[in-house]
């Protein structure tokens, strides 16, 4: 048994933690104030290897695990929660499958633009009436001479805004349910796809939340992601590496929270002394702290498991379920912690109140996590 | 010589500078200790009236050495000549001021000479006959006392403004030795010197600190903090908040993800006082607090702190000092 | 222009750092240990320094088989090689031993230049650079804000009291440097992988021909008899003057009579 970070990988952590604290943290709440995508953060990020930290070395990126992503995502999201998930969609989202399913061509074409952050993808699974249940989705494909046409409407889709390469699911088959659908490769530039509405957000406020429209759009017949009608193999693949992102992004936002409370308690006067020397903020100190570190072992193990080639399906919901819940737990203990300025934006937990709410939601609801860990003891 | 010390003098053309005399004021004390000779040690050319220079503050001997090539300081001149000195005269302690060029010369001297070295000291003191030094270490977190091995010499780095300078003793004069020594032409070359004046004045060496916080609420209101500054020959830096918020960049910050800093005074001027900010300035002789806020931690670590508005306050401060100065 | 770059691993002082209540040390619990930050500036110049001249980056490092670390640190952010000197017998060497063993590693290298941190932030003494210089012979400027690698000449600039002086000193030449002086570089991904696979030669005293009388705890001339934890700051006055005008007066007092800046 070894609960010790490789050399490498405090390394990895300790670029993220320095890149993070020197080039995003300063800037964070402000690009969470004016909605502002961070071109030049996701463009040094790239630049560092986290923008592919799977991808191969030869396809440009930094050829490294999920331990190491997940150490990175957490570092990042614990100075900006919408940068992290920028970074999540890329690797997990788009990156990942490219390299599991593209094709040679496919590989070389995509893969060494996005690992360098020059350019982000994002994923168009989610439609309006097809949320958690992915497989209803009703977007569709179908070939016509050396095109695919694809129509239909994505939502919520992360990075749409700034996004040279969508991952677009659709259905290219009659049949109903999972086996009908493929997935597709999607350039900005192809005709007939635009982005619609930009989500008025709660948090993540940094990036872009978008409604993709596809109407007749027209790709390559090369540009089929995997085979025809295993899409929905490519999409369940993405599920366990995408998940121990979140995870690694909820912890990073806990932390942000817990580290934040810690300063201001030491800092806080009230009664004549320190709001540090009250049992009432030390236990939910104690409580954060406790807290934070299980779900970030959680969140490792699964990463560990996934880099041993194991299953890790039910540790990587069991990861992203309680480190989502300790972030939206560890950012409300930190606005009350501040009190009433815990309420206001001069102060960063107001941030991470409503960026945490998010990771409770996107790549699998909490429900969705407890139905996978029950299915997996119950079956 | 065996209990001599040695004081290596900063001067300018032949006048003891202010650090000088803080080193002849503890090594006054600590040759009396020992029952040895204080000697100040001056390098330079065209050298004159060394003994009353040196003499009234409390210098017993003067030893000059006057040389073309030790006009201005050289590395290898200066370390030629001191070690040709220790070696040959074999003092009990050099004490050498942690200026540039001290900090410069002195290792190479050690290693030269052989003498055990000790820098950044800012304390000196005999225990049971041994001589010990106290100096920071980690950032100021922790203090170190280190004792030197052997009967010497010992080297001792002094920082500037640890002891207070030695006393003026009208008409007391030293012996004045002047030593011929040939010096090798040094290897390097200063070409160039270039007055800082027109730049900030770096916080990391200035004296005085005026440092604004989230209390400034703009960008604009920094200016108030530039004009007393100016006054006061001070460097101006910031907590974190003025700098995240973009206020001023980020080579202005003080604390743990910015520069340390221990100036005489440090003038705190809306800032609370977060651990992060205190880990960078702690280590400031005087704190000064301006806030507004009674309960501001700042105020539990400031040696002089004042409740009230800085917007009314720096201001009728700025002007208070520059009619001091104009005074004269 | 071949660089060698003289690294140290110490406890980054970002975190808390602890006296041990028996005074004997730094509670080493839960620290961090990195490379220093002023070697991380010596680094990033080497590595500029082959960008533009061309030549190989060599690191040399003194300190415990944690160290490696530091070493491998800089070798992810660029440099080619590097050598680890280990060895037990070096626990209690003062500085001056540290550079002799440093000066009997690189003394076997092939080197144009020598770069070293201005300051370890753990022991912060400034001594290893300059004792360094003294022990291979070479000429030297410490705490450098900028150098410029001429023919078989620096041009460097050092801050003194009150200006900067430029300073050409002929290569060879041991430097140390400021903070001031570049913006390190990160260690990349793949940077890291690329160390991952680069050789760190380690070597102990026997290996250099060296004995422990000579640099080990025995040769140092200097010891650490204990440590305490800064003086704590007395709580000074607080006052709440009636009017502006009498609270400049009351602070322009302090600076001339207690803080004699004025």
């Amino acid at each position: 048994m070894e609960f010790g970070l490789s050399e490498e990988h405090r390394m990895v952590q300790r670029t993220a933690r320095e890149f993070a604290a020197r080039e995003i943290l300063p800037v964070a709440s402000q690009l969470d104030a004016e909605h502002r995508f961070p071109t030049e953060i996701v463009r040094g990020l790239g630049e560092l290897g986290l923008m592919g930290v799977m991808v191969p070395e030869a396809y440009g990126g930094a050829g490294m695990d999920n331990v190491a992503y997940a150490l990175a995502m957490e570092e990042v999201a614990r100075a900006c929660a919408s940068t992290a998930a920028i970074m999540s969609v890329n690797n997990s989202l788009v990156c990942d499958p490219i390299l599991r399913y593209g094709t040679e061509d496919q590989r070389r074409r995509y893969l060494p633009v996005l690992a360098s952050g020059r350019e982000v993808g994002c994923y168009c699974l989610t439609e309006p009436s097809a949320g958690s249940d992915a497989a209803s989705l009703q977007t569709t494909a179908r070939l016509d001479g050396d095109r695919w046409v694809l129509n239909g409407t994505k939502a919520f889709v992360t990075n749409a805004r700034e996004a040279w390469v969508f991952v677009v699911y659709a259905r290219t088959e009659e049949e109903p349910g999972a086996r009908g659908i493929s997935a597709f490769l999607v350039e900005r530039d192809h005709p007939g796809i635009s982005v619609g509405k930009v989500e008025r957000k709660m948090g993540l406020l940094a990036s872009s939340t978008c409604e993709v429209l596809l109407e007749d759009c027209r790709v390559p017949r090369d540009n089929l992601l995997g085979r025809r009608g295993e899409g929905f193999k490519v999409a369940l693949s993405t599920l366990d590496g995408g998940r121990i992102g979140i995870a690694a992004q909820a912890v990073g936002i806990a932390r942000a929270a817990l580290e934040e409370s810690v300063g201001y308690a030491k800092q806080r006067r009230q009664f004549g002394r320190p709001i540090a020397e009250f049992q009432a903020i030390q236990w939910k100190i104690a409580d954060m702290a406790t807290r934070i570190d299980a779900a970030r072992l959680l969140t490792l193990r699964a990463a560990w498991l996934r880099d041993q080639g194991k299953r890790c399906t039910l540790e990587a919901s069991m990861a992203k379920l309680f480190a989502s819940e300790t972030a939206m737990w560890a950012a409300h203990q930190g606005v009350q912690i501040f009190g009433g300025y815990g309420y206001i934006k001069d102060y960063p937990v107001e941030r991470y109140f409503r960026d945490a709410k998010i990771t409770e939601i996107y790549e699998g609801t909490s429900e969705i996590q407890r139905m996978v860990i029950a299915r997996n003891l119950l079956s | 010589m065996q209990n001599d010390v040695w004081v290596v003098a900063d001067h300018a053309g032949g006048n003891p500078r202010r650090i000088t005399l803080e080193l002849l004021g503890k090594g006054r004390e600590l040759a009396d200790a020992r029952e040895g000779r204080l000697v100040a040690v001056v390098l330079g050319h065209g050298l004159l009236d060394l003994g009353p220079a040196f003499g009234q503050y409390g210098a017993d001997t003067v030893v000059a050495v006057d040389h073309p090539h030790l006009h201005a300081y050289t590395t290898d001149g200066y370390t030629e000549v001191l070690s040709a000195l220790v070696r040959e005269r074999a003092p009990w302690l050099v004490m050498v001021p942690s200026t540039a060029w001290g900090r410069d010369c002195a290792p190479r001297l050690a290693a030269r000479a052989g003498a055990g070295i000790v820098t950044e000291v800012e304390a000196l003191w005999l225990e049971d006959g041994r001589l010990l030094t106290r100096r920071p270490m980690y950032t100021r977190k922790v203090m170190g006392i280190v004792e030197y091995v052997g009967s010497g010499p010992h080297l001792a780095v002094v920082l500037p403004k640890v002891f207070p300078p030695a006393g003026r003793q009208e008409g007391r004069a030293a012996q004045v030795e002047r030593v011929e020594a040939g010096v090798s032409e040094p290897r390097s070359r200063v070409v160039e010197t270039r007055s800082l004046q027109r730049e900030r004045v770096s916080l990391t060496e200035a004296d005085v600190i005026v440092s604004g916080g989230r209390g400034l609420r703009g960008p604009e209101n920094f200016a108030l903090l530039e004009a007393l500054a100016a006054e006061l020959g001070a460097a101006v830096g910031s907590s974190r908040p003025p700098v995240d918020s973009g206020w001023v960049p980020h080579d202005y910050e003080i604390g743990q993800t910015g520069k340390t800093v221990s100036p005489t005074v440090y003038i705190a001027v809306g800032i609370s006082g977060a651990p992060q900010h205190l880990a960078g300035m702690s280590g400031s002789k005087y704190i000064v607090a301006i806030n507004k806020d009674p309960n501001a931690p700042i105020f539990q670590l400031a040696s002089l702190g004042v409740v009230g508005d800085l917007f009314q306050i720096v201001p009728k401060l700025t002007e208070e000092v520059r009619r001091l100065k104009a005074q004269g | 222009m071949d660089v060698v770059v003289c690294v140290k691993q110490v406890p980054d002082t970002e975190q808390p750092i602890r006296v041990r209540p028996d005074g004997s040390g730094i509670d080493d619990q839960g620290l961090n240990w990195i490379l220093n930050y002023y070697d991380e500036h010596a680094v990033e110049e080497a590595l500029r320094v082959r960008e533009k001249h061309g030549g190989t980056v060599t690191v040399v490092c003194v300190g415990p088989p944690r160290a490696a670390e530091a070493v491998r640190t800089a070798l992810a952010m660029g440099a080619d090689e590097a050598v680890h000197v280990a060895d037990p017998a070096l626990e209690g060497a003062d500085h001056l031993a540290v550079a002799r063993v440093l000066a009997r590693v690189i003394g076997q290298l092939r080197y144009d230049l020598v770069l070293c941190g201005r300051l370890a932030t753990d022991d912060n003494a400034s001594v290893v650079g300059a004792a360094l210089a003294e022990y291979l012979g070479l000429p030297q400027a410490t705490a450098i804000s900028k150098l410029q690698i001429g023919d078989s000449l620096a041009t460097v600039e050092r801050e003194v009291e009150g200006g900067v002086e430029l300073v050409k000193v002929p290569l060879p030449a041991l430097f140390t440097v400021e903070r001031t002086i570049n913006e390190p570089r990160y260690p990349t991904l793949p940077g890291i992988m690329k160390a991952k696979r680069k050789e760190i030669r380690t070597l102990g005293l026997a290996d250099l021909g060296l004995e422990p009388g000579e640099v080990g705890a025995q040769a140092s001339r200097v010891r650490y008899t204990r440590f305490e934890p800064p003086p704590r700051r007395q709580a000074g006055q607080v006052v709440t003057p009636d009017s502006p005008e009498e609270a400049a007066r009351v602070i322009v007092r302090f600076l001339q009579e207690t803080a004699k800046v004025l």
